[in-house]
Formats: C-alpha cells, structure tokens, sequence
C-alpha cells in the first residue's frame, strides 16, 4: 500500500512539472548566490530582473520565464544545474556565469542540448579559440582582453617594473596571459593564489614579496569579495607609497562600497580598464544605471551591466524570428548583428562571438552624492578583438 | 633572499599562527573534553565577526564592539550547546559531523537572512590602522602587530585558567576522565556548557580579529576550521600547549611555503613550471604535515598527559 502510494505521488509530482510549450520564453540564468561570491550573483539577477521589467515581461509577444541556479561557486554544481535546466526546465536560453571555470564545466551540457549559451561574464580562452561553438555568444568580453589594456596603460604611463598577483584559476591565467602579452617592462614577481569556495583572503605573505620585490606598479585581479580583501590589506601594509596600484576587475560596484565604509582612502584615484562604466554617455546606460539606482539604491557593477545586455541579445532573438523559437538559425543569425540596444554602445560580433568593442580607462572617484564609483577618463583600446578569435574555425 | 623579507614573513607566519591558536583552543578543548567533533566551530567565527562589524556600526568604537561581541557570542555558543550539542554527546562522530554541518548551513542561511550577501566591513580606528617601523627598518601593519599581541596574551591567559585555577582544574579533570570526574561531583553537564561557550568566545575573538583585514563574510570560517582541525591533530586532541606549538607551526608553514616555495622550486624546474606548481604544492604542505605526524606519532606531537 505504502508503494503505491509513493509510486502516485511521485506520478502525481511528475505531472505537476511545469507544462513544456513554445508559449513563453524560458531563460535559465546560472550565477553564485551562496558563498561569500553571492555578492556578485545578486547583481545579476537584480539586473536581470529590471531588463525583464523594462521590456514590460515579454519578447516578440511571448512572455518571458526566467529560472535562476545557484552554482555554489564550484564547477560541477554550475554543470548539474546547467543539466537541469537543459532537460528537465527544457530552456531556450542558458544564460550567467560568473567564472570561467563552471563555464568550462557547463559548456557541453548546454550546447550538446541544442541550446544557446550566453555568458554574462566569464570569457575563458579556451571557448575564443578551438572550443568556439555557433550557438555561444558572450556579452562581456574574452578574458585577456582587459588585462591587455592595462598593459598598454602601464607602458603610456612609463611603468617600466611590475608585480603580479591573480588567483590560481582559469580566468586568472588569462588575466596574467593578458598583461604580460602587452606589458612592456619586466615583470619583477608573480603569485598565484589559492581560488574557489575556500579562497585564499589573507595576502600578508604576498604583500611582503611584492614590496620586496621592488616593483613600480602591482598589478592585481581579484573579483568579487577578494578584491575588497587585497585593497584593504595593500592600505593597512601602507603599500600606497611604495607600489601603484592597478587593477582589473577588482575595484567595481561589488568593493567599493565596502571600503567606503571601511574608509580604504588608498583607492581612490586608482587606476582600472573596463569596457564599461557606469558614465559611458550612451542611452541605454544613462537607461540602465539610473533605474538600477532607483530600483536598488546602489550602482549597478559590470557584472549586472552585462547581465542586462543578455536580455536584450535575447530578445533582439526572439523578436527577428517573431517569436517562433523552434527557428534557432534565424535567433543565431539575428544575434551574430549585435543589433540591440547595449548599455556600452554599438559593437560587432567577432566571428567567435565574443564582442570587437571599445577598453576604457577608469579612475575611482566620489561621486556628487559622496559615492565611491568609476568615471570613465580615457579611451585604450578601439574596436580590440580578443587574439583567441584567430584560433576558432568559425 | 633579504633578511628584512623573512622576517616580515615570519611576523606574517606568527600572525597566523595566532589566529589559528584562538579557533584550534576551543576546537581541541571541546573535541578532547566531550569527545564532540563540532565541524560548526567556524560558524562561531563567522558570527563573533559579524556581530562585532555590527556593534561596530552602532557604537562607532571597534574596541567596545569587541568587549560587547565577545559576552554576544559566549551567548551564541551557550544556546548551541544547550539546545543542539546536549542531545548529540552519547551519539557517535559521523553524527557529530551531520549535525554540526547542518549547523553550517543553518548559520550561513542565518547570516544571509539578517545581512544580507555583501559582508560587513569594520573600519579600524586610526591608531591602528598605520604601519610600525620595527628595527631593521622593517614596515608592518599596526593591526597585524596588535592582532599578535592580543592572540598571545589570550594564549597566556588561557594558560593560567587551566592550570591555575580551580575551573582549571575542573576542566582538566573533565578531559582527563569525565566519568569520574563526575563521580567526584563535578556538574559535567555545566562543566560542558562552559567549555563550549568560551570555545565560542575564542573562535569569535578570532573573527573579529580578522574581520578588519578580510571583512566579515557568509561561510568565512568553513575553510579555516578545516586548518584548525589539522592543528588539533598536530598537537594532540585535547592539549593546549599542543595547539599552540601546532597552531605557530602551521601558521609558518603556510606562510613560508607561499612566501618561498616558488623561488625554491625555480632551482629544480622551470620558471612556468614552478609558477603554477608552487601554490598547489604550499597549499598541500600542511597535509603533508599532518599525513607525517599521524604516520610517525599518531597521538600528536602533545598529547594530554592522561586519557
């Protein structure tokens, strides 16, 4: 009897899935929203979630579903719920990503499935060049690419020696790659940090090397909380005087309100390259990042502005092919234009899909309301394709 | 190599070696006096942290906020013990390790709830947030300095509650043969609540030492109390001075071996080689440690005198 019962319920359970039909666009969205790196994820998704609501909830006349996964921040979480999504949610789109190492992981579920894969964020080497697939497009960029301006900052601003720290991963790999392909001076140090669910925060050690390595200029990628982490402890070892600071992808909207509040003065002033940034003059970001402010009360981060950028990729799909969703030619031919509105202006598509767009200089400012942010002071690279594209049979 | 470095990095090494003494303490006292294997130990860590980054916030002085979080968080741990830990003694370890790491995921969920994903920052005070100029013209973080000098102080003066004290006593006794030492009359039961809670108080005193360099974040002890487990067994489960001498021990090696292994295995191999070699392998080196004291002297390097 009990047998039978179970057997009912889980028949009963199974039915109760929800209904697969092409009446709505299903969006699966893989970020991180445990660990301390869940920061980052709520960005996304709150970006996520304004994009839906700006386009009023529906794309070329359907109604838009949007599942978010939590990937734990470990990458074969982000390819079990990447499964998931794929088979048993039977999603349109698998969208989000945060690290390039759960997007390794993923990859394979997602594209063997049939479907589309967007990155918001991670752009590992490997998927510029040979793993490239028609059905991946990235609304961020190729990991080296930003490192590679900064490279080419530091040689206009002379800086003939440098210590590098990044965290041992597939990202921070190409970070390192990234500057030292443009750098021109010599590179005086190097430390790869432990990576992952149990990173490394504590960077006494490496902070007293990188001084005694008698660089000019360190040059640092931490995402996420570890970046509030290493800028703090640069100011409290007083490495300020010693050692100029330069960054990618460490001091965004995630740290710095943090080390306002912490009053980490130090960072003020630094330097970082983005492809973006919250005053990049264009109408879909002044759109953006003020209904993010009013909607959160805080600056969106690039993760969120990427985030944001997906939605509107995926709608200029849908709506090319009327919504008919079993066209996945015609929603790939459509998205190859790049022909939606993006927060960091017109780009193109490289044939690779990652973007051929514009690096910027950014230096950390207050704002008029007293907030620590980024403005936007210098143009590095124009129109820069990533050198992986070179690599990708497409 | 400059002699100004390895010093810097021994200071650096000490600093963590301290930090791990406060959380293995209470995590080799509990372990060696009830036999209780409290995986939760780091959560402890993680709440003393924000709860100090909390009163920090409201009373402005980081000094008060750590006199208020420390009786906070001996509250926490009290109410673990009474409620959950009680129940969990006469059971055996791999319960231990479930419940207590259903207690983990219970504290960070916890944690999210009240303060939302995006971690609390402490602001130091400005006298400690400088740099010393030691002798040898060696620069090193204020903070760091004071978060040394705290550790050893609470090192001595844990030293002097158990073994000149009457509690001392007690608590000694309790490790030494619990059964009997509650056939001699001694209140096991409060004897273990106390325990846990100043085990509590350590932990969280550790938390809110660190919280000013790396801020208080969800899951900030899980990987920590992975570090001070080794420490436990280094030392020898249940021994102080076992924890202390293994705590240093392994806050030198971890430090040394991110310091210098690279330079050290660029003599053997080549500079790309030795780049990405060199973290996993300083990563690993506690383990190796660890495998070698299990190997050669399975009782740790300290053990307590009478089991």
């Amino acid at each position: 009897m009990k047998k039978t019962v179970l057997a009912l319920a889980a028949a009963a359970a199974l039915l109760a899935s929800p209904s697969v039909g092409a009446d709505k666009v299903r969006i699966g969205f893989v970020t991180t929203l445990t660990t301390p790196a869940g920061v980052i994820g709520r960005d996304m998704q709150d970006a996520v979630n304004l994009a839906i609501q700006d386009i009023g909830g529906k794309m070329g006349g359907l109604e838009v579903e949007l599942i978010v996964e939590d990937d734990g921040f470990k990458p074969e979480v982000g390819k079990q719920k990447t499964d998931k999504l794929v088979k048993q949610d039977d999603v349109h789109f698998v969208a989000g990503f945060i690290w390039s190492h759960v997007l390794l992981a993923s990859r394979k579920s997602a594209l063997d499935g049939g479907k589309f894969l967007i990155s918001s964020n991670a752009g590992p080497s490997q998927i510029a060049g040979k793993l490239c697939h028609e059905n991946f497009f990235s609304t961020s960029w190729q990991n080296d690419q930003t490192p590679m301006a900064m490279g080419e900052v530091l040689n206009q601003r002379g800086v003939k020696s440098l210590y590098v720290m990044a965290p041992n991963y597939a990202a921070g790999k190409n970070m390192v790659a990234g500057v030292e392909r443009t750098f021109k001076g010599e590179i005086l140090g190097k430390d790869m940090t432990k990576w992952g669910k149990d990173a490394q925060l504590d960077f006494s050690a490496e902070l007293a090397k990188a001084k005694a390595s008698g660089a000019e200029a360190i040059f640092v990628f931490y995402p996420g909380k570890a970046g509030g982490a290493f800028i703090r402890q640069y100011q409290q070892a007083g490495l300020q005087d010693d050692i100029a600071l330069y960054t990618v992808f460490t001091v965004d909207a995630i740290a710095l309100p943090n080390l306002q509040k912490a009053g980490m003065t130090g960072v003020l002033g630094s330097l970082n390259t983005q492809f973006w940034g919250p005053d990049l003059d264009t109408p879909q970001n002044s759109k953006f990042v003020s209904g993010f402010k009013k909607a959160y009360g805080r600056y969106p981060s690039f993760y969120a502005a990427q985030s944001y950028d997906t939605i509107f990729l995926i709608k200029s799909a849908v709506e090319a092919v009327g919504g008919n969703l079993d066209d996945m030619d015609g929603m790939r031919a459509a998205m190859k234009k790049a022909d939606f509105p993006s927060v960091r202006g017109a780009f193109r598509y490289g044939n690779n899909h990652f973007p051929v767009q514009n690096f910027y200089l950014r230096k950390v400012v207050e704002d008029a309301d007293g907030v620590w942010t980024t403005t936007v002071i210098d143009t590095v690279l124009k129109d820069h394709q990533d050198v992986y594209a070179a690599e990708c049979k497409m | 190599m400059d002699a100004g470095l390895v010093a810097a990095q021994l200071l650096n090494g000490l600093q963590l070696g301290v930090l791990l003494f406060l959380l293995a303490s209470g995590l080799t006292l509990i372990f060696g006096i009830m036999d209780f294997v409290n995986l939760a130990h780091g959560s402890l860590y993680m709440v003393g942290a924000y709860l100090c980054a909390e009163l920090t916030d409201a009373t402005g002085s980081f000094l008060l906020a750590v006199a208020l979080a420390l009786p906070a968080t001996a509250l926490v741990g009290a109410a673990v013990e009474l409620l959950v830990v009680r129940r969990l003694y006469r059971r055996d370890h791999l319960d231990h390790v479930l419940a207590t790491f259903g207690l983990i995921l219970c504290f960070d969920a916890l944690v999210q709830m009240i303060w939302g994903p995006e971690g609390m920052a402490i602001r130091l005070p400005a006298w400690a947030d400088g740099q010393q100029h030691l002798p040898g013209g060696l620069v090193f973080p204020t903070y760091r300095l004071l978060i040394i000098g705290a550790g050893l102080a609470v090192a001595a003066g844990l030293y002097v509650l158990v073994v000149r004290t009457k509690l001392g006593m007690r608590i000694r006794a309790g490790a030494s043969n619990p059964a009997m030492a509650g056939a001699l009359g001694i209140d096991i039961g409060r004897l273990f609540t106390l325990v846990f809670a100043l085990g509590a108080v350590m932990a969280g005193l550790a938390g809110m030492m660190i919280a000013p360099i790396t801020e208080a974040s969800i899951g900030m002890g899980n990987e920590i109390i992975i570090t001070a487990f080794v420490v436990v067994i280094v030392g020898g489960i249940g021994s102080i001075r076992g924890a202390f001498v293994a705590a240093l021990l392994i806050g030198l090696i971890d430090t040394m071996g991110r310091s210098f292994l690279d330079m050290a295995l660029k003599l053997a191999m080549s500079a790309q080689a030795a780049e990405t070699s060199a973290p996993a392998l300083s990563a690993m080196l506690i383990y190796i440690l660890m495998a070698a004291v299990l190997a050669f002297r399975p009782q740790g390097l300290f053990p307590p005198k009478t089991r």
